[in-house]
């Protein structure tokens, strides 16, 4: 071989000269740092919990112990459908679906009549969500009401 | 009286000694019914004046325990023709189209007689059906029009809850069209032989036989079914509030009401047809040559003002909708999770739907008053949908840094590689 | 780079693996037209590590049981930051994995590495190939949508087919008679604990004896080589073939990724027990060609029962695959390669088949 000075290029089967080993490191570092950052990022911020923890159990809190008041009515969201939460006169609460089972109309609770009702072909249920006057073929499916503390929950009827 | 006809009284004999023989067979098959001779002959007659035994037993009067002879008379314990279908034991023999309502009624308007069978049946058919135009027509003598038979079948008669009667609900228009589609057998009484034709292009007809909804209107909904008269102009707008109340609210409420009273137009039907009621679209209202409204409206009077702006407000609110569903849907194909949103997009229709029966005021105030918040609502859908697409494109985008890392990562091993290869080599040379 | 040599030489005085790993250094790689394949044994191994990943991230909100599981998968794809992406990897991970391990069990067949001594091996091979199998139908059942929920449902059924042991074993894998909640619940022991322990233990144990006996080389190259050594060529495992490799993996990544953020894992609509089965309901693809044969078979093939029939024949044809290395001597060569490439032919077609069919 013939004698050589560090740093000139050599013949193509000498060693690669220093600059081309520099450069393929820096290129190897930068992209293993850069490829591991794109995998950390969003490993780390999977790990942090988000904010709305709260999805178990299937139950939703439909509203607050005073935000009704006897004989009224509220809709609010159950999963992807509306539901809607009624308090009673005698202070009850009874939790069922808000979609009417003739085609599909959201329902809404009757101060006057005491009933549920439907505006678009004048279905009526009562506050157990059965079926009695109108077009509706089906009752509505009731839900299971429980309050807890000054939330009141609403969840699907359990099968026991 | 009907008399067999016969050839010999020793074929006659035959004959019904064969046809005892066989009565007796299916008699041993009956399931326990009160003796029915007419039936043994009568089954394997052909013509007219064949009634199977399988036919009767569909019939709910021959399962409650009655026979032949409860509306023809006769003796039907008898085995012996003559007896059988004899002048004392009160053979009536064929029924005439006149006698039969009479007949059907004698039992069917008597409470007394019907409680023994089901107390729950009305026993009014007959008082109704004499203030029916085919009761009226049939008093004076025109034995052509519907009576009890025509509609109920006869020896085969189901009750109306059962789906093969031909009163069941879904039934009920094929069997009025019987009639009154014949344009022949219609000729003398001169009224439209169309009703069924434009029936079943109707929502209605769609809501029986395609969604099975047995409370939709059928023919007897509207015009009643053993009183049936068409209901009168004054009067059909009553029959159709009775399910669309709102909408029946609304026109009442409205300035149309008092005016269609005055030239004596029928509430609902002038827009929306009798029979043929097609789904209604927004085209409906407006002054163009789709909709109704320019039909009695002209250019520059405040109905057709109104007209247009109600059209152009709904208008406004279906493209709004449309806008959000179509970018919701280019979110969600792309792989994003919208059911939140989407679900949002349901209770906006809603006030679309709203909107659509507030029309009927025809008071432009009260649909704009439905349609903002739907605008609103509308809007909300929409941003979300771009929040969708929004973070979509962020991935995209961090899906491109990445592989960019990965390139650059997999081209350095590359060159690495390399190098060391041509380092190995240089030293074992 | 001081630092880093210090702290090496630190742990191997403690460790002591320097010693233990000077054989790996000598270990190489043969080079012909057809070691690209070696790569896939690779490349199974990086994406269950993926899985094993993902799968622990996974876990810390996942939630097993009926009543939670679809919610908490919900929660995964819509709230948890870059939780859509974890979970698409997990899915799209564990469908490449069932590939390249099918793949890599077939180029070893072709290219037959089981040969003497690498017949156990093979076998652990096998038995890992079934793991990985179990894995993705345990899997699968997890997030309890309507669609896993049913092929659960017909999967277990096939399995009750089988003679004998066929209605207690479905018994066990479903907890009970029908598929419910306490399938899900048992579904998921097997997938997050029983099958990855079996899993790391054979894994070890299949690389091990890799290690061992290196890597084996098609017989024809191998009696070309024998007779002529200098036209052996190979390559140092470390660090020319690892790189390689290494490469490769990057591009799995990079794939993974894609996929992953261009069309994420669908969630599907929560199963619900009481509707009846969508119309023309169908196992993941990996299944598809023992549920499309089993669809073919006639009901009834000369008085016995077909879909017995059906079940028995893979389990025969399973267990002679199973033993490919002891049938594959002299004779019978000729049939094991055709019997392989007849087998190929076989999963592929009938898995288009049962893609396209209704």
């Amino acid at each position: 071989m013939v004698p050589t000075n560090p740093g000139i290029p050599q013949s193509p089967h000498g060693p690669a000269p220093v600059r081309r080993r520099r450069f393929i490191e820096a290129l190897l570092g930068s992209g293993f740092f850069l490829s591991a950052a794109a995998f950390f990022y969003p490993v780390l911020r999977f790990l942090i919990p988000p904010k709305e923890s709260d999805m178990g159990s299937g139950s939703v809190i439909a509203a607050k112990t005073g935000d009704l008041k006897p004989n009224s009515g509220k809709i609010f969201r159950f999963g992807s459908r509306p539901g809607l939460l009624v308090r009673t006169t005698s202070g009850e609460y009874k939790a069922m679906s808000a979609t009417c089972t003739h085609l599909a109309c959201t329902v809404q609770y009757r101060d006057d009549t005491r009933e549920v009702w439907c505006a678009c072909h004048n279905g009526k249920y009562d506050v157990n969500g059965r079926n009695v006057s109108g077009p509706p073929p089906r009752p509505l499916e009731a839900f299971e009401v429980q309050v807890r503390g000054d939330e009141i929950f609403v969840r699907r009827r359990q099968e026991s | 009286m009907a008399t067999l006809q016969s050839k010999s009284p020793a074929s006659f004999a035959t004959r019904c000694l064969l046809a005892v023989a066989a009565g007796l067979l299916l008699s041993a098959a009956a399931h326990g019914q009160t003796k029915n001779s007419c039936l043994e002959c009568h089954s394997i007659l052909t013509d007219n004046l064949g009634v199977t035994e399988e036919k009767f037993s569909q019939d709910i009067h021959g399962q409650k325990g009655l026979t032949c002879a409860s509306c023809h008379g006769g003796d039907p314990t008898s085995d012996d023709p003559e007896v059988a279908m004899g002048k004392k034991a009160g053979f009536k023999g064929k029924v005439t189209r006149t006698q039969i309502p009479q007949l059907c009624g004698s039992c069917h308007s008597d409470p007394a007689v019907m409680r023994k069978y089901n107390p729950g049946l009305r026993t009014d058919q007959l008082s109704q059906y004499h203030t029916s135009v085919h009761g009226k027509l049939l008093a004076k003598g025109d034995a052509k029009v519907a009576v009890c038979v025509d509609c109920h079948s006869v020896h085969d008669i189901r009750p109306p809850n059962d789906p093969r009667s031909t009163v069941y609900p879904l039934n009920v228009p094929v069997t009025c069209s019987r009639c009154h589609s014949d344009a022949e057998r219609m000729k003398e009484y001169k009224i439209p032989t169309n009703q069924f034709a434009e029936y079943k292009k109707s929502v209605h007809h769609e809501a029986l036989t395609v969604r099975g909804d047995l409370s939709a209107p059928t023919c007897v909904t509207c015009h009643g079914n053993h009183g049936a008269t068409p209901p009168g102009a004054s009067s059909v707008a009553a029959v159709c509030s009775t399910c669309h109340v709102f909408q029946a609210q609304l026109f009442d409420s409205s300035p149309h009401k008092a005016a269609f009273a005055s030239a004596g137009l029928p509430g609902c039907v002038t827009c929306h047809s009798n029979h043929g009621i097609l789904h209604p679209t927004d085209a409906l209202i407006g002054t163009d040559d789709k909709s109704v409204c320019g039909q009695c409206h002209t250019e520059g009077d405040p109905g057709f003002i109104a007209a247009n702006s109600i059209r152009d407000h709904l208008a406004q609110l279906a493209t709004a909708i449309d806008r959000s569903d179509q970018i919701l849907s280019t979110a969600e194909s792309s792989g994003m999770e919208v059911s939140a949103a989407k679900l949002d997009l349901v209770q906006t229709r809603d006030t679309l739907t709203k909107a659509r029966v507030t029309i009927h005021s025809v008071n432009v105030a009260r649909v704009q008053q439905d349609i903002q918040p739907g605008l609103v609502a509308a809007d909300k859908n929409y941003q979300a949908g771009k929040d969708a697409l929004r973070e979509r494109n962020y991935r995209r985008y961090g899906l491109g840094l990445s592989l960019i890392a990965i390139a650059i990562v997999i081209t350095g091993l590359k060159m690495y590689l390399k190098q060391l290869q041509s380092g190995q080599n240089s030293q074992a040379t | 780079m001081g630092l880093f040599r210090k702290l090496y030489v630190w742990l191997d005085d403690r460790f002591g693996w320097n010693e233990l790993l000077a054989p790996l250094r000598k270990k190489t790689v043969p080079v012909h037209r057809l070691s690209h394949w070696y790569f896939l044994g690779g490349i199974t191994l990086f994406l269950f590590v993926i899985q094993v990943l993902t799968g622990i991230l996974l876990l810390l909100y996942y939630r097993p049981g009926a009543n939670e599981a679809f919610e908490s998968v919900q929660h995964i794809m819509t709230r948890v930051k870059f939780g859509w992406l974890i979970r698409s990897i997990h899915s799209w991970s564990a469908n490449l994995m069932v590939f390249t391990a099918f793949a890599h069990m077939f180029s070893v067949a072709f290219l037959k590495s089981y040969r003497k001594p690498r017949e156990l091996t093979w076998l652990s091979g096998m038995i890992l190939l079934f793991l990985v199998l179990g894995f993705g139908f345990s899997g699968y059942l997890l997030p309890w949508n309507t669609l896993a929920f049913f092929a659960t449902k017909v999967g277990t059924e096939i399995t009750g087919q089988v003679p004998i042991i066929g209605r207690p074993l479905m018994i066990f894998l479903r907890g009970g008679e029908e598929v419910t909640g306490a399938t899900l619940t048992r579904f998921f022991g097997f997938h997050v604990a029983v099958l990855p322990g079996l899993a790391t233990m054979l894994i070890g144990l299949h690389i091990l004896l890799v290690q061992r006996f290196g890597i084996s080389v098609p017989p024809k190259l191998e009696a070309e080589w024998l007779a002529k050594p200098q036209a052996l060529r190979e390559m140092k495992f470390f660090p020319n073939f690892a790189l390689r490799e290494l490469m490769a993996w990057y591009v799995a990544l990079g794939v993974l990724g894609a996929l992953a953020a261009i069309f994420p894992w669908d969630l599907g609509v929560k199963a619900d027990p009481f509707v009846s089965a969508p119309a023309g309901i169908k196992p993941e693809w990996y299944f598809l060609f023992m549920f499309q044969t089993l669809k073919v078979i006639p009901s009834k093939v000369f008085s016995l029962d077909g879909e017995v029939l059906g079940v028995l024949a893979f389990g025969v044809a399973g267990a002679v695959w199973l033993l490919l290395p002891f049938i594959d001597t002299g004779r019978a060569r000729r049939w094991v390669n055709a019997l392989a490439v007849v087998a190929l032919a076989y999963i592929i077609g009938m898995t288009i088949y049962g893609h396209f069919a209704k």
